[in-house]
């Protein structure tokens, strides 16, 4: 056993040998072919947690391809890393391999890009949704992420005009018009999602009301599937989530509930029933820290993408949205844009049925978890907010929305 | 009435004990052939050439001196599980917890981690997590085998229902101690202070594993083979009859070698907390317990041939991420690969064990 395991290992090997001067003559080629443009010398890694099947990875994936489009140089994408030591593993292959802009895509990887980027002090590691990098203290690691917050409450705005048109037509009174919400985690990320989508929804519906759901994973299709198909069941006429897979829009299209996703447009396996999916597109943010790292140039410690920067995005609408929705969305947009309308504006919810004057958010990250940032700013909630950090920190649980399965 | 005698088109006839040559040469067959097959099916599926598709999995084994590094550390880990099983597979106890084992080990680690840290120096961390860690593991191997000793339950039932226990034991632990709360994360612990961490040998992080595999894989050739507790496992395993008519105590045989085999999957646990991913997920394991297995069978219980075994493994799973990265390929392209692989190194067994004699032609007809 040992010999012939031995002598398949040296067959394998003899073979792709051969293989490997192949494969190393056609980079040369690729790379001679992209000399000629701007920021083509430097190589950049992006580490992602699932694949392209996941629709979050997906989106990481169209972003970076973009953006090394247009700054003319070929990424070197890692796909399926888990949040462990292999982060770290693949970031320091990525630095070995001559990268000197490396980016991982998924909250778990945070600790490991900090260790790599410990590791290699002249090399700039970017991370998204990550909390860590205005406290570590470290030059060459980022945070990034966007007031996606905004995006989606312009996604609520669409499913409230959904349910408008429901209650219009005698479908539902106002009183059902409950929206189920499928989420991965339990922490700040997740509910400021469904908060600012459901507040969206309510701006048109005040008398709409929310369940939530959590799976435990932000890839899990299968009870992600199963998550929705209960709210459905439990009454609820329009669904939206806040994880990777494909489950809650299947789960809707199959029973022909109107679906918010997330991360991109879910139209063509749900034509019926997909309203419109807001995203972060990341390509305005890989394209400002690759340009900065290929100039040697310092850039943001802790970057927040908004509407302006064209990272905060609504998809195409669906065919089955009601009448009046593009404007309304525009319309919003617009005031979100000049600072007339706040997503969390105090008086548009309640915590424990009283209004919110002050809040100490949790923004730097310890295992207290005490609130170390006054949140509460001129009648509204300062979401990743100015001098506080790019990640979400709104965890309060508004009245109107009840949480089903925390504990998963 | 006339009885027709119909002879079959073949038939297989169990062979004489093959020689060697004759034996190597059936496996360097099929694993020709499942190499040619692999060529043809990366062909036929992707239209990418597959001496390229080979080359890349090499360069994800071995493309650099930290590649190469990191493949020795994922060999000696799945080594270490493989060979901590061995003892239980040698007297036919089948142990399918390894993965649980792993897990109570890892957690125990994290949890010496976790609470100690800034109360006692490092060292004694590193100790006292190397104790409790063992201690958990064979706790984790002890129950199944006490059941099985006094009430001669179903073993693979039970180990395998262990692992359940263990990984929501660990998710609960998970919430207690994941920050920020919610997010099902612990993150790397002591990322700061360091405090657990465990020592690295001749300055290479990657040493400590690579060592302890190595030095429990030649203990347990040792122990199988020239100890007398090795003899009573093997006899056990061959007869329970003969065991108990030579006087063996086969309750204390049972529970002896799961605390041996339970302990070791609790220390390659402490190895992949303390030394490797200094965190503790449910996942953390990877299936490595049910991975190793299949290379304790393949390697027939032999720990020196087990390290082949679990190479083969390991080489397939390092270059799944290189081909993914190089062509686009979906990692699970390489699992159909090292299927297939497998299929054919496992498969060809048959062939060595058994003869296809087909009907003769000449007075065929009856």
């Amino acid at each position: 056993m040992k010999k012939l395991v031995s002598v398949l290992l040296a067959a394998m090997m003899a073979l792709s040998l051969c293989a490997c001067g192949a494969s190393a003559g056609s980079a040369a080629d690729g790379g001679a072919k992209d000399a000629g443009s701007g920021a083509s010398d430097i190589k950049v890694g992006f580490i992602c947690l699932h694949d392209e099947n996941s629709t979050y990875d997906l989106n990481f994936i169209n972003g970076a391809k973009e953006a090394c489009k247009n700054l003319g140089i070929e990424p070197i994408i890692k796909v399926n890393i888990p949040e462990g030591q292999e982060c770290y593993d693949a970031a320091c292959e990525l630095a070995d391999a001559g990268c000197s802009f490396i980016f991982a895509d998924s909250f778990g990887h945070e600790d490991y890009m900090i260790e790599a980027a410990k590791e290699y002090p002249d090399i700039q590691f970017s991370h998204a949704t990550g909390t860590k990098a205005h406290t570590e203290g470290l030059a060459n690691y980022h945070n990034a992420f966007a007031s996606i917050y905004e995006g989606r409450y312009l996604a609520g705005i669409v499913a409230g005009m959904k349910l408008k048109e429901m209650i219009d037509a005698g479908e539902i009174t106002p009183d059902q018009a409950k929206i189920g919400y499928v989420g991965a985690f339990t922490y700040a990320e997740v509910i400021s999602g469904y908060t600012s989508f459901f507040l969206g929804a309510r701006s048109v519906v005040p008398e709409a009301t929310m369940e939530v759901t959590f799976t435990g994973s932000w890839y899990d299709e299968t009870a992600e599937k199963e998550g929705a198909t209960k709210l459905i069941q439990d009454g609820c006429v329009l669904i939206s989530q806040h994880a990777d897979s494909m489950g809650a829009p299947t789960a809707c299209e199959n029973a022909g509930v109107p679906d918010v996703s997330y991360n991109g447009s879910t139209e063509a396996a749900c034509p019926n029933t997909f309203l419109v999916s807001s995203r972060i597109d990341w390509a305005p943010y890989f394209e400002y820290a690759i340009k900065a790292t290929a100039n040697k140039e310092a850039y943001d410690t802790d970057w927040t993408g908004t509407l302006e920067t064209g990272s905060v995005a609504l998809t195409d609408l669906g065919k089955s949205v009601a009448d009046g929705t593009k404007e309304a969305v525009e319309e919003a947009k617009k005031k979100l844009q000049d600072g007339s309308l706040h997503v969390f504006d105090t008086s548009t919810f309640t915590v424990e049925g009283k209004e919110l004057t002050t809040y100490m958010a949790d923004v730097d990250t310890d295992p207290d978890y005490k609130g170390d940032h006054e949140a509460i700013k001129d009648g509204y909630f300062n979401e990743s907010g100015e001098g506080m950090r790019s990640a979400p920190y709104f965890d309060l649980q508004i009245d109107g929305i009840s949480l089903l399965d925390t504990a998963f | 009435m006339e009885k027709k005698i119909r002879v079959p088109l073949f038939h297989l006839a169990k062979r004489e004990e093959l020689s060697k040559k004759k034996k190597f040469i059936i496996r360097i067959i099929a694993i020709v052939a499942a190499l040619l097959l692999c060529a043809l099916l990366t062909a036929l599926a992707t239209g990418i050439n597959p001496l390229e598709v080979y080359g890349s999995l090499v360069g994800g084994a071995f493309g650099s001196v930290r590649k190469t590094w990191i493949t020795l550390q994922d060999l000696s880990i799945l080594l270490l599980i493989s060979v901590a099983l061995t003892p239980a597979f040698t007297m036919k106890f089948w142990n399918i917890g390894g993965e649980g084992q792993v897990l109570v080990g890892g957690l125990a680690t994290a949890a010496c981690m976790i609470l100690l840290e800034n109360k006692i120096p490092s060292v004694l961390i590193m100790l006292v997590s190397f104790i409790a860690a063992v201690l958990a593991g064979a706790l984790w191997g002890l129950i199944p085998a006490v059941c099985k000793a006094k009430w001669n339950t179903n073993e693979t039932l039970m180990t395998l229902m262990m692992n359940y226990i263990a990984t929501q034991l660990v998710s609960f632990f998970v919430i207690i101690w994941e920050v920020p709360k919610g997010s099902g994360k612990i993150g790397i612990i002591n990322q700061n202070s360091h405090d657990g961490w465990m020592v690295q040998l001749f300055g290479s992080k990657y040493m400590l594993c690579i060592v302890v595999s190595a030095v429990v894989t030649v203990f347990m050739y040792i122990y199988l083979n020239y100890s007398k507790h090795g003899y009573e496992i093997q006899v056990v395993g061959q007869s329970i009859n003969t065991a108990k008519y030579v006087g063996i105590n086969i309750s204390k045989v049972i529970i002896r070698t799961m605390l041996l085999s339970g302990a070791l999957c609790g220390l390659a646990g402490m190895l992949l907390v303390g030394s490797i991913n200094h965190t503790i997920t449910t996942t953390i394991a990877g299936g490595q317990g049910f991975t190793a297995v299949m290379v304790s069978w393949m390697a027939k219980f032999n720990p020196f041939t087990m390290i082949p075994c679990a190479f083969l493994i390991v080489f397939m799973n390092r270059g799944a991420g290189e081909i993914a990265t190089n062509f686009g390929l979906n990692p699970s392209f390489a699992d159909i690969m090292t299927g297939i692989i497998l299929f054919f190194i496992i498969g060809c067994e048959f062939f060595i064990n058994y003869s296809i004699k087909f009907r003769k032609m000449s007075g065929g007809r009856s």
